[in-house]
């Protein structure tokens, strides 16, 4: 492959660009995964989900506000995308994910079914070719370095955004009681249960946060990629394999989960191509697994259960 | 630690295993069912007072993005022949069938139309896959299938009707066209099956014959989704020319990130052999504009014909629809079938071939004719460009119907492709 200086430079940000997407599809999945064990085969419907509320957004703006004030509905649109998605979450985990807790087969199964559900929906509602959003003025072109090197707004907004949604999760885990809670749930149920912590509810509101940052990246996701119903089986792999690599449970984990495989990622496609550039991907991760199947960090804990 | 670990994934591994088997066991046992009630030999002749037809398409799953439109506009085309007093003499009765993107399930749902349902004939199919998975089906039942979307080529089965564009009346002339008015260095960029890879195979063949130069061929999965690093090699190897063979959701990707990459159809120049006006409303009028597409019809072609087809299909289905290549074709086979059917006074299979030879037909995208040596269609070939309301403007064709050619025999330099 000939290149020079700014492809390589080009190619380095690229390579960042991918990790931080993965790191935002993937942040709700590993909250979801960590805490509770379910393997949330609709997550990427949720995406997808999120997706189509920036699309309302946009078509309400499009038709209700002015036009001087369009290029604002991307923001209102990112919170828009996070309170419907963790709404339709909460109601997926009080209906359905609640009765199937310690059945990691049934859950998978049905979180599958509900995908399916939720993709006939769209299709339904939406139709099923892909629809359009139209990215805001200021998230065109690219910021300039040098000649030959532009660097596009929106991958870099998106990096913004990983920074934020990482920074609060952080936060929130961290530094609330409600962090708190869902974190003692997370490294010993049975334990928080008798101190006195209503599991059901942190479950609840777990499965809504994860699933409301599923429609945050799902609203980011309209910068780059196609909005329409198969939105979500288009990540679900990458993301996935971002949290078994990770380690479950753990934000740090995420990050560098999704660090390795969007880097790798773009690395192998620019010397062979995208087919095999996975190929390999997934073959690293696969031997890494063999030699360290519960990925990169796991919580420590003192429990027998585990 | 390490061993407790393993042994929950070992777990994970299980789950994911007894899921699989289920799916397996699931598609084995429908298989068995459309297998077992067949007792009787088939017959395309249908008794009763209407004629059923079997529309086999992707309602659901990935390539639902654009089968969908193309069922409508079969349906349409029935309804409208019905409302005129149907075929001989018979309403045609359709029996929809779902594919769900699926190319096993097209297999088991296309025996079912031709056993159990007996159709007389059957629409369908999108992806290459879908096809070369049904056509066995359709050989060793005699059936008929009507396949609308432009493909690679290399294939002529007797049981089948291709009436969208073989790789001669549209991929060899887009090719021929942008080597005389744009320029010689290609990069081939397609989705990673067997459309494109053949695609490709024919343009190399035709690029080293016509003095044209390769520059590179990328391939990336179906549903890939970022495109940033195929863009920076687009970038570093300079070529003057994408042809871009990328099929589904991935379009989307690419023309959105190569608009935001700074590359304008000024700096680039692209052609396009599966994006459609249906396409371009997903993609964004606005992240292709001025690109370049290859089809036989676009919604604005200028005949009577297709004033009168677009003003139905939109006031049918919604002022905000469109037509495109695909669409047209899959309205045109209904009524081209429909034609042979009357010709030949009987829905028998070969009656209906036979008859078929040579018909021609008013379509919107001009006068068509179904050759008889290989059914396919003559079709005139036009090359367009996007337009800021998504609409393509022909900027080239040729005058008349060129005549299909699926394995390229009339070319010197495709001698070697075709095994």
């Amino acid at each position: 492959m000939i290149g020079n200086m700014e492809t390589y430079v080009l190619q380095i940000f690229n390579g960042i660009s991918v990790s931080s997407i993965l790191m935002l599809a993937a942040l709700g999945l590993a909250i979801i995964f960590g805490l509770m064990k379910i393997i949330n085969m609709a997550h990427g419907e949720l995406i997808m989900i999120g997706a189509y509320v920036t699309f309302v957004t946009q078509n309400i703006f499009l038709s209700y506000v002015d036009k001087n004030l369009f290029d604002i509905y991307f923001l209102l649109a990112l919170p828009a995308a996070f309170i419907v998605t963790a709404f339709i979450g909460y109601l997926l985990e009080i209906t359905i994910v609640r009765h199937l807790y310690g059945r990691p087969l049934d859950s998978l199964l049905a979180t599958w079914g509900v995908s399916l559900v939720l993709q006939q929906l769209a299709r339904s509602i939406f139709g099923a070719p892909n629809v359009d959003v139209r990215s805001p003025q200021w998230l065109n072109g690219g910021m300039i370095i040098f000649s030959n090197l532009q660097l596009p707004y929106k991958r870099l907004f998106i990096m913004l955004l990983v920074v934020l949604c990482i920074g609060g999760v952080y936060y929130f885990l961290y530094k609330t009681t409600g962090g708190r809670r869902i974190r003692a749930v997370m490294q010993n149920r049975t334990m928080a249960q008798s101190l006195g912590i209503n599991t059901r509810k942190v479950d609840a509101m777990t499965f809504a946060i994860g699933s409301g940052l599923a429609g945050i990246a799902g609203c980011a996701l309209t910068l780059l990629g196609s909005i329409g119903p198969t939105l979500g089986t288009n990540y679900i792999i990458d993301t996935f394999m971002v949290v078994v690599l990770g380690g479950v449970g753990t934000i740090i984990g995420t990050v560098v989960g999704a660090g390795i495989i969007g880097l790798g990622n773009t690395i192998f496609e620019f010397f062979t191509d995208a087919s095999l550039g996975k190929v390999l991907v997934f073959t690293v991760v696969i031997l890494f697994l063999q030699w360290r199947p519960q990925g990169f960090f796991t919580i420590k804990s003192r429990s027998l259960d585990e | 630690m390490i061993i407790k670990y393993a042994k929950k994934f070992k777990g994970i591994a299980g789950i994911v295993a007894i899921a699989l088997t289920m799916s397996l066991f699931l598609v084995g046992c429908g298989a068995e069912k459309t297998g077992g009630t067949n007792g009787e030999t088939p017959s395309a002749t249908n008794t009763g007072d209407t004629i059923k037809v079997g529309i086999l398409h992707s309602l659901s799953g990935t390539m639902a993005i654009s089968e969908v439109s193309v069922k409508d506009a079969e349906m349409m085309a029935i309804e409208e022949i019905n409302a005129s007093g149907g075929v001989l003499g018979k309403k045609i009765e359709p029996i929809v069938e779902d594919g769900a993107s699926d190319w096993p399930k097209f297999a088991e749902k296309a025996k079912k139309l031709l056993q159990n349902d007996q159709v007389a004939t059957v629409f369908g199919c999108w992806t290459s896959a879908s096809r070369k998975a049904v056509l066995p089906v359709f050989e060793e039942n005699n059936g008929l299938l009507w396949y609308p979307v432009q493909y690679e080529g290399m294939e002529a089965s007797p049981n089948i009707f291709y009436t969208g564009a073989a790789p001669n009346q549209q991929i060899v002339p887009a090719v021929e066209w942008l080597l005389e008015n744009k320029s010689k260095k290609f990069f081939l960029l397609g989705s990673d099956y067997v459309f494109p890879r053949t695609a490709n195979k024919i343009i190399k063949a035709q690029l080293a014959a016509m003095g044209g130069e390769l520059i590179a061929e990328e391939y990336t999965p179906l549903g890939h989704t970022d495109y940033s690093t195929v863009i920076n090699k687009i970038k570093s190897t300079k070529p003057d020319v994408v042809f871009n063979t990328l099929n589904g959701d991935s379009n989307v990707a690419f023309f959105k990130q190569l608009k935001d990459a700074g590359i304008s159809a000024q700096d680039l120049t692209t052609l396009s052999v599966s994006v459609a006006e249906e396409e371009i409303r997903g993609i964004g009028a606005e992240n292709m504009k001025g690109h370049l597409v290859s089809w036989n019809y676009y919604q604005t072609t200028d005949t009577p014909e297709n004033k009168e087809f677009v003003e139905k299909y939109k006031e049918k289905y919604g002022a905000d629809r469109v037509t495109d290549d695909p669409i047209e074709a899959a309205y045109i086979q209904v009524y081209l079938w429909a034609e042979a059917v009357e010709k030949a006074g009987s829905t028998d299979v070969d009656k209906v071939k036979e008859a078929a030879k040579g018909l021609e037909f008013k379509a919107p995208e001009g006068l068509v004719k179904i050759e008889g040596e290989n059914q396919h269609l003559w079709k005139p070939v036009r090359i367009g460009e996007v337009q800021e309301d998504g609409l393509i403007k022909e900027i080239w064709s040729t005058k008349e119907a060129v005549k299909p050619d699926p394995y390229l025999k009339s070319y010197d330099w495709a001698k070697g492709l075709s095994n």
